[in-house]
């Protein structure tokens, strides 16, 4: 097991250098960014020459890379173009989403699991259609329109909540965007543990455990559903990564200060040491759920060991 | 069959049982009024090829039928002379398990993948006996021991897949004996094993049933296996019981023609170089079985009654009954 985390966070490293790399050739790609800074007017040529030099912006691509993940290394993860240091925009950012994550999950596990075992013990009957008939409707609309919806019904029209995220962005105020966030993953939640309780309810141990004489909820609870979570399991581990970087549109939406808010800013003014710093930081983030699901993978089913 | 209700009850007594599953293709009547009993100590094996309706009785006896598709359309299952179709559910399943259990073909399967045996054994006490964890852990230990699985006490925690075949077979029989049952039914208990290890889950199997005094319904397609271990056996076709009779006397002389078909197709030694017989065609279609004898397109003794005609089962000699028109003449060409 031990040897295993080893080699896994050991591969990591060339994914990490790559995506980085892949992240800063495509914001290198976006434009000039001297050009950026001086927003519509055009730059003096000296003073752009000068701060293309301190920047190592006359250096090549690959240099360029090198020398930023130097700094990288040291923690240092350059200035914004506001003049604030990148990582304290991040000490801000990300305590914001991942309260915003850890509300949508909490909704996506406890009401994605118990909508996919209700319809999954009575698949064919009417709560199974609706469940389905619902997911299928939460799937198709884009998180763009249900979020803007429900922002206008829940939060303008009956007032039942904040419209907007103050900037501390508190849990309270963070529900209805958490539940927006959520919606895609719960549907995808529902079906699969749906799926997965349909499948294993017929297989052999089930009707030995009936046979057994147990009662009905202790049949469900510890051999049906111990076996059919696996998968969801995994789904939702890997769904952390996305969820913390997928937020743009909820954050933008609910105008919450975020990682999502973070990034859309810095590309819309072309603000490479934000775009890459977060960006990096979420690539990190993400490897490490990964690793995360395939370590609770093994503990969650005996039959699989790593070596 | 005859039931005679002033004798002591009987410990199993199927009578008149009917199911049928609801498929795509129609209603399939999986089982057609099938009569059996079993006492105590007694083992009963129920012989038939797949899709005779053998496994399908077993589970409407034990109540683990799928329904749907599965439903119970007639008949009585009497444990100790009590119906267990009408009875409550909660009632039922506080029989099922401890008064009577059942041991699976594949245990790989029908073991929970990612629960450790000792956990499965010590879950029999725990539901039924309402003993606490620990007590119940040991008392796994035990049944582990009992049924001879090497170093027990260490292996208490592994996992089913960390078992040989046939040690997962013997756990499959520690946990249906755990509660020691009065019944217990075993559906092609050595079937996914190898030959060897066979003999000595059969071995196991019938000495623990002694030692219980149990009632034991063996449910197979092998001849071998029932000629050593069951006191009578009951023959199947077609979701019926086409032969019963005291194993040795079966054995001796058929009376249904095709049983004669099974004993002739097991390849014997002194055989050796002939082409081994088989019963001509396929079992029929449960949606559709044919008019008169359900075995008559297949039979080699098959007259025009046979097509118009179901047979009754007729009474043969003291416990012996067989369901041919032709009985007499398959009995007399042994």
């Amino acid at each position: 097991m031990g040897r295993y985390v080893i080699r896994r966070l050991l591969q990591m490293i060339p994914v990490f250098i790559g995506s980085t790399f892949l992240i800063f050739f495509m914001v290198y790609a976006l434009g000039d960014p001297v050009a950026a800074l001086f927003g519509d007017k055009a730059p003096d040529p000296a003073t752009a020459a000068r701060i293309r030099k301190e920047l190592y912006l006359d250096e090549p691509l690959w240099k360029q890379y090198l020398h930023y993940m130097g700094q990288i290394l040291t923690g240092d993860f350059g200035t914004a173009f506001n003049g604030q240091k990148v990582t304290e925009l991040m000490a801000s950012a990300f305590p914001v989403t991942l309260r915003l994550t850890l509300v949508a999950l909490l909704f996506e596990v406890v009401v994605g699991i118990v909508l996919g075992v209700l319809s999954g013990l009575r698949r064919g009957r009417s709560v199974d259609t609706t469940v389905l008939l619902l997911t299928l409707i939460v799937v198709s609309i884009p998180t763009f329109v249900s979020g803007y919806v429900l922002q206008f019904l829940i939060g303008v029209k009956w007032g039942a909540v904040t419209p907007a995220v103050s900037p501390y962005a508190p849990f309270d105020e963070l529900i209805l965007p958490g539940v927006v966030l959520a919606l895609t993953s719960l549907a995808y939640v529902t079906r699969l543990t749906r799926t997965t309780i349909a499948e294993n309810s017929r297989a052999d141990y089930i009707r030995t455990a009936v046979a057994k004489g147990l009662p009905r909820h202790r049949v469900v609870t510890r051999h049906l559903l111990r076996n059919s979570l696996i998968p969801v399991v995994t789904f939702i581990g890997t769904d952390v990564g996305a969820l913390m970087g997928g937020a743009i549109v909820t954050e933008r939406i609910f105008n919450i200060h975020g990682v999502g808010y973070q990034l859309y800013q810095g590309i819309l003014r072309q603000n490479s040491p934000t775009v890459v710093g977060f960006v990096t930081i979420l690539v990190i983030v993400f490897l490490l759920a990964n690793l995360l699901v395939d370590l609770l993978y093994a503990v969650l089913d005996p039959r699989i060991r790593y070596a | 069959m005859e039931h005679q209700r002033d004798q002591p009850v009987t410990l199993l007594d199927v009578r008149d049982l009917q199911v049928e599953f609801h498929t795509r293709d129609g209603v399939a009547k999986a089982v057609n009024g099938v009569n059996y009993s079993v006492d105590p100590g007694e083992t009963l094996a129920v012989l038939g090829e797949s899709g005779s309706g053998k496994s399908v009785t077993a589970q409407a006896v034990m109540g683990i039928l799928d329904s749907p598709p599965g439903r119970i359309t007639g008949g009585q299952v009497l444990f100790r002379g009590e119906d267990l179709l009408t009875m409550g559910a909660e009632t039922r399943r506080r029989i099922r398990g401890a008064k009577m259990s059942m041991i699976f073909q594949d245990a790989l399967s029908a073991l929970n993948p990612v629960m450790s045996v000792g956990a499965q054994l010590a879950e029999m006490y725990e539901v039924h006996d309402g003993m606490t964890r620990k007590d119940s852990r040991a008392k796994a230990v035990q049944l582990m021991d009992r049924v001879r699985i090497p170093a027990a006490k260490d292996r208490v925690g592994d996992y089913p897949h960390q078992f040989s075949g046939g040690m997962r077979q013997r756990i499959m029989i520690a946990m249906a004996l755990a509660l020691e049952p009065d019944l217990v039914i075993a559906d092609e208990p050595t079937t996914a094993l190898d030959v060897t290890v066979q003999a000595q889950v059969m071995d196991l199997l019938a000495e623990l049933q002694r030692e219980y005094n149990m009632g034991l319904i063996l449910i197979t397609h092998d001849l071998g296996v029932v000629a050593d271990v069951a006191d009578k056996i009951a023959v199947m076709y077609a979701g019926r019981i086409v032969e019963t009779a005291p194993v040795h006397e079966l054995y001796a002389a058929p009376a249904h023609p095709y049983t004669r078909g099974l004993l002739d197709s097991i390849p014997r030694l002194d055989q050796k170089g002939r082409q081994l017989y088989a019963i001509k065609g396929l079992p029929p279609n449960l949606t559709a079985i044919p008019p008169g004898c359900p075995f008559n397109p297949r039979c080699p003794m098959a007259q025009d009654i046979c097509r118009t005609d179901r047979p009754p089962l007729f009474a043969v000699a003291h416990g012996r009954a067989s369901a041919c028109h032709f009985w007499k003449e398959t009995l007399d060409e042994r």
